[in-house]
């Protein structure tokens, strides 16, 4: 990984802006309390979602390819996105400019048009949020920081899609012991099981939440969600933990409406894995944004003694 | 005991006999089911190509019909009419009617992408079902979909502001697609949401209203993103042999 790791570029992207808002608070409580650096993106535009690929997926590179020249025109080696869309959009733009042509000459022409430098791939990295902290700050020192107050809590760690698939925008996972894997993504669990929480085995890692047709085709997203929630419980778990505000607003937004539209009703609680980690290192729940949170975990956390 | 065979055939498709003799043969009864023979005249020969123009639909040619896709298909657990492998096969072959038969369900693909981490020609199937679905629309086969309203308000939004606002467009959603608002598990979330916070959210809603995202400096960026747009749609209508007005 290049560069410094305690000093990286933010892109929080829109969601984090409006729905997402809970993460972006916990992310930052998180980063504060653990010592490290972010400089938001300057004048940093949105990713394009899962939306603009379907109009041109050209388009959705040059998107992406905007931001990580912001990136390197502000210094920055690491871009850090703690949004799945973000993160696997500026991961696509990265390894498009550099193996499809059209997507370069795209990028180059709107690029000039728009009147700035055009990206060339390879000058800025590109990271997740747990990437980042796991790479940066590590288990040892996350669980000695901990003092495991998770302890006790039962948790799901649920990715979702965009931060394994497809597998060749991420060359760097995959990788043999201590990278991360596409298929049994772990980088979460040990995050967690750092902070004393107790990882459940779960299946549903990376299933789909039906995201991009939350609103567009909703009995399908609340069908894929409540599979992950009745998984989750029937796997002991008391928490999903989320790194990703599409799967996260979308299992709240389905809990609910599973209950309303089919009469499911799950227990489960949905929390960002910055916020229970946020929590674990001794801040408030209120500090890490829970209350903004659609659903309301208050009970558990009490419970547990945790915010 | 069920013919099992006999559930990969449409019922229109299928002949039993009271009493049939054939060169002195009875084959009348359950155990002498006939498939009816038909020929098939009206390939679109156009079709395979016309998918392969369209956004994702470039690698469709690849094909070399493993199931993988399928096999690996979030939306085919749901609904097993959702068959990514068998419109691949239908498109390549020229099919359209047999295609049609489908063409409601084709849009609902949620991008998961587990297709395309599956497939061992890169043929992304994600994409080849999105160009699918365009093509339906362009073709006039098909409405818009839900999901092509959402992603053409997406988008317009970046081109006008370089972001995205989840409220705008979420109301503009339910606008274009003739939805209330008021649905019993939209209020129950914001009812929820109210009594645990109600000035956070009072507050979030008026600063909302005033302060709109939007970056700095992009209505060169929006302007040369449009101008592309346009270039391609026309290449694309072009493509398919559609009217440019249309």
């Amino acid at each position: 990984m290049a560069g410094d790791l305690r000093k990286v570029a933010y892109y929080p992207g829109c969601a984090l802006e409006g729905s997402g808002g809970p993460y972006d608070r916990s992310t930052k409580a998180v980063v504060k309390a653990l010592g490290l650096e972010m400089t938001e993106l300057d004048d940093w535009n949105c990713c394009g979602a899962m939306e603009v690929k379907n109009i041109d997926p050209q388009v959705q590179t040059y998107l992406s390819a905007r931001n990580l020249a912001i990136a390197g025109d502000m210094g920055f080696k690491t871009v850090m996105a703690p949004c799945n869309g973000c993160y696997h959009n500026l991961k696509k733009a990265e390894h498009d400019l550099a193996h499809n042509p059209e997507a370069a000459g795209v990028n180059r022409r709107i690029s000039a048009k728009a009147g700035h430098r055009a990206y060339e791939p390879g000058g800025v990295e590109t990271i997740h949020a747990l990437d980042w902290i796991k790479k940066a700050v590590g288990e040892e020192e996350l669980a000695r920081r901990a003092k495991g107050r998770l302890a006790g809590l039962k948790v799901a760690n649920y990715y979702g899609c965009m931060y394994t698939r497809p597998r060749h925008i991420f060359p760097e996972k995959d990788k043999g012991p201590g990278s991360e894997s596409t298929l049994k993504p772990h980088f979460m669990d040990d995050i967690l099981a750092a902070a004393g929480a107790t990882n459940v085995d779960f299946p549903l890692k990376t299933a789909c939440c039906g995201g991009a047709h939350s609103l567009s085709d909703s009995d399908m997203s609340t069908k894929l969600v409540l599979n992950i929630l009745t998984t989750a419980e029937a796997c002991g778990a008391e928490v999903i933990a989320t790194e990703c505000p599409t799967c996260h607003t979308g299992l709240e937004m389905h809990q609910v409406r599973a209950e309303k539209v089919l009469g499911r009703r799950t227990s489960v609680r949905i929390l960002y894995f910055t916020q229970l980690l946020g929590m674990a290192l001794g801040l408030s729940a209120r500090s890490v944004g829970v209350q903004e949170n659609l659903s309301d975990p208050g009970d558990l956390l009490a419970e547990k003694g945790l915010g | 005991m069920p013919i099992h065979e006999k559930s990969l055939i449409r019922p229109e498709n299928l002949v039993t006999n009271d009493s049939l003799v054939i060169d002195g043969v009875d084959v009348s009864g359950h155990w002498s089911t006939f498939i009816r023979a038909r020929t098939i005249t009206d390939y679109n020969e156009a079709m395979e190509e016309e998918i392969a123009a369209l956004p994702g639909g470039e690698n469709i040619h690849r094909c070399w019909q493993c199931g993988s896709c399928t096999n690996a298909c979030t939306v085919n657990a749901v609904n097993p009419e959702f068959n990514p492998r068998y419109w691949i096969y239908l498109i390549r072959q020229g099919l359209e009617e047999e295609l049609l038969r489908d063409k409601d369900i084709i849009w609902q693909c949620v991008s998961c992408n587990k297709c395309t981490y599956a497939c061992p020609r890169d043929v992304v199937p994600e994409g080849v079902m999105k160009a699918t679905a365009h093509w339906l629309e362009l073709k006039g086969h098909t409405p818009k979909s839900p999901s092509t309203h959402f992603d053409e308000s997406f988008h317009d939004s970046i081109v006008r502001t370089g972001k995205i606002e989840e409220g705008r467009i979420l109301l503009e959603f339910l606008k274009k697609t003739g939805q209330p608002l008021r649905q019993p598990w939209l209020e129950a979330l914001v009812r929820g949401l109210v009594k645990r916070f109600p000035v956070f959210y009072l507050m979030r809603m008026g600063w909302n209203t005033v302060m709109r995202p939007r970056t700095r400096g992009w209505r060169r960026a929006g302007a040369a993103i449009e101008d592309y747009v346009q270039e391609r749609k026309a290449g694309q209508a072009r493509a398919l042999g559609l009217d440019q007005e249309a």
